[in-house]
């Protein structure tokens, strides 16, 4: 039968439009902005461990952000994102999951990447295009990925790690190991149509995947208010039929505790979950950019009271967890060991020549070959214009 | 052997991939029980199960994105695309994740498993949006495989190779054969070899050179040379990405002459790319200039299908031009 709600839904007799603000979607969050947990908000669903390993991961992305950030400023590299302010979202998140659940990132999610375990070296490897990036040096700085941490690499097209995540959640459904897929995108790119293709799709095939917004109030410039007019992006999951919440993204405890009930549901019933999370990009867009173009510094200011990293380390010292010496022991031995991954990687050579062909297709055709050979004799010919190559030639 | 169609020789790959396997999962608008628009899934639902045949919402972006993501996660996914007109709202997902997705990552992750099914090409009368031939755009796209069957016993091999293959496959069905061409085909699993051509008829005169439907067309213009006296070597290309360059120019260094045939517009149309790279290794050995008999480059017509298709007058006459230069 064909749309039954059409047929069984009561009948009106004067045209009632139901107006665009008759969904109002709260807010969940469990710390207040002190880092005291509201009145009515239990916190002990939060095991001690989680709360320190997503702090560590949180403080370790934050320092990173900050070295990168000052190594493009110095030249040292080509480009970078930072993450600020949104480590809540996204450590907290990669903390509600499970280790082999597959992360479909967007390009600002390096947080769950550290909570999985990404070293310093990694990312400097990927980072300088070095010899030892996973990616083989083939993309821009921050396209992370890692098949052992279930972390698919970042492609720089938005939204089209959506409908992938869609249909990579029904393969797990199908595999019947009982994992689920998340998907990170920002709000921005919640307007293109890959967002509207995939919700759709998860919704009617019914796939176990979380999808995961970061609404940090900004696409590059453009703010939400000409972003759209709705409800934000959850109010979205409900006309396509996908269970949706929107949680405080820069509360730690919130993301981690809705992240886990989102995938709890998505696995154990086979359908799609929607998280919406109420963040703010501290930074700008990226290096490319200047954020004192569109938005005032009192803006960015008042949003500074609300830093997750600052609530969750309250929360942490008034559980008797944390004080201010093992804040500053994390800190610098963060800061030095980025540091010296950064020289270490800088120090490496480029992936030799052969990569260059490689992965293509699974092996070479012809024409590869053959441009190959071509190139490997002009590179020989030439070693002075090919400084990256020419001494390692295979 | 069974006398089947080319729709029919397509069903039974897809049937007996899916029966070899658990992973090939099949799906795309109208695909489920309906069995396809054109039925080449047909009683794969019924035989293999909603989870690994079924419909999709009407959304190409959507169908394509999916399957790049159900492939990442090991599965065999055979996506279809009703018709190969409507493709271009999946452009972004097939050239910018399926083509890069092993090349970016490094091969941490692939869509190797993919393969993207759509009908393409004019002869049903159906104007602009029912009939094109979008192949160049996607030969121009490194990390895709692009192949084109002719008749039903390579369609049935060329599936099956093309969903096991390590490598994404854009596999373009010539919908004006789907039930035209009957031929014998083997029950039996069986793969014809990606990245191959087909010497269908040898001559020493000129070389005759197509795909997909237009297949038949030289076919038949060869004949018709032949009462002339010319004696034709025609070549089907079935692979495009990557194309078999040996056989073609082995062939023209022989016959020294080259006539390229598609339905596409010519201007940037596969034959100009074949034509350069012909031109590049068998200079010396060319008698004539390499002629391509193509459609127009006009959007595919209605009215006037029959005056813009590359057909078999068309081709005889670019032939004897060719042998007369």
């Amino acid at each position: 039968m064909y749309a039954p709600s059409s047929v069984d839904a009561p009948r009106i007799h004067t045209p009632d439009f139901i107006t665009e603000s008759a969904l109002t979607i709260p807010i969940y969050g469990m710390l207040g902005e002190d880092g005291r947990p509201y009145e009515g908000a239990d916190p002990s669903g939060v095991a001690k461990e989680i709360v320190l390993a997503m702090h560590d991961a949180a403080v370790f992305t934050r320092l990173l952000d900050e070295r990168m950030v000052a190594a493009q400023r110095q030249g040292r590299l080509s480009f970078y994102l930072t993450a600020t302010g949104e480590e809540a979202a996204t450590v907290g998140s990669a903390a509600g999951l499970e280790p082999d659940d597959m992360i479909l990132p967007q390009y600002r999610e390096q947080g769950a990447l550290r909570y999985r375990g990404f070293t310093a070296a990694q990312f400097m490897d990927q980072l300088f295009a070095t010899e030892d990036d996973l990616g083989k040096g083939r993309q821009m700085p921050v396209h992370y990925g890692s098949r052992a941490l279930s972390y698919m690499t970042v492609s720089s097209p938005l939204a089209t790690q959506i409908p992938q995540a869609a249909g990579y959640a029904y393969g797990q459904k199908l595999a019947g190991e009982g994992r689920c897929s998340i998907c990170y995108f920002g709000e921005g790119a919640a307007s293109e149509g890959d967002f509207h293709a995939a919700l759709n799709m998860a919704a009617v095939i019914r796939c176990p995947v979380i999808f995961f917004c970061r609404n940090n109030g900004y696409a590059i410039s453009t703010p939400v208010s000409e972003q759209y007019a709705g409800d934000g992006v959850a109010a979205r999951g409900v006309g396509y039929g996908v269970r949706s919440i929107r949680v405080d993204g820069n509360d730690f405890l919130a993301v981690y505790l809705a992240t886990q009930e989102a995938r709890r549901q998505a696995v154990s019933e086979g359908v799609p979950v929607l998280i919406e999370a109420m963040t703010y990009r501290l930074g700008a867009h990226s290096t490319s950019d200047d954020p004192s173009g569109y938005r005032s510094r009192k803006e960015e200011e008042a949003w500074q009271r609300f830093d997750p990293i600052a609530r969750i380390r309250a929360f942490m010292e008034a559980q008797g967890w944390w004080d201010a010496e093992r804040d500053e022991a994390l800190r610098q031995g963060y800061r030095d060991e980025i540091l010296a991954a950064m020289k270490t990687a800088e120090a490496k050579p480029a992936p030799s020549l052969a990569r260059l062909i490689e992965d293509v297709y699974a092996a070479p055709p012809w024409n590869l070959t053959e441009q190959y050979e071509a190139l490997r004799e002009q590179v020989r010919a030439n070693p002075d214009a090919y400084p990256k190559t020419a001494g390692r030639i295979e | 052997m069974a006398r089947m169609n080319l729709l029919q020789a397509l069903n039974s790959a897809l049937d007996t991939a899916m029966a070899a396997d658990e992973r090939v999962i099949c799906f795309g608008e109208d695909v489920g029980q309906f069995g396809g628009v054109f039925r080449a899934t047909s009683h794969l639902r019924d035989r293999y199960g909603n989870e690994r045949c079924f419909n999709t919402p009407l959304v190409e972006q959507g169908i394509i994105g999916f399957a790049n993501g159900l492939a990442a996660a090991g599965f065999r996914a055979v996506a279809e695309i009703q018709f190969a007109d409507y493709i271009f709202p999946a452009f972004d997902q097939i050239v910018n994740e399926t083509a890069k997705f092993r090349y970016r990552s490094g091969n941490e992750f692939n869509v190797g498993g993919l393969t993207i099914r759509s009908p393409y090409g004019g002869g049903i009368s159906g104007g602009h949006y029912h009939s094109q031939s979008p192949e160049a755009y996607f030969c121009h796209t490194p990390g895709l495989k692009v192949v084109v069957p002719s008749t039903p016993e390579n369609a049935k091999g060329l599936l099956l190779a093309s969903i096991r293959d390590p490598d994404p496959v854009l596999f373009f069905e010539p919908k004006r054969l789907y039930r035209a061409a009957v031929g014998d085909v083997p029950e039996e699993d069986y793969t014809a070899e990606l990245g191959r051509a087909e010497v269908l008829r040898e001559g020493g005169d000129v070389t005759v050179l197509a795909w997909g439907a237009q297949v038949e067309v030289v076919t038949r213009a060869a004949e018709m040379a032949a009462e002339k006296g010319i004696d034709c070597e025609v070549i089907d290309l079935r692979t495009l990405l990557p194309w078999d360059v040996e056989t073609v120019t082995r062939s023209v260094l022989k016959t020294g002459r080259l006539v390229i045939n598609h339905e596409a517009p010519r201007t940037a149309g596969f034959g100009a790319e074949l034509s350069a790279t012909v031109q590049e290794r068998c200079f010396l050995y060319l008698e004539s200039p390499i002629c391509r008999v193509t459609g127009l480059d006009t959007p595919f017509p209605l009215a006037h299908e029959r005056e813009y298709m590359p057909d078999h007058l068309k081709t005889l006459a670019a032939i004897e031009q060719t042998v007369n230069f």
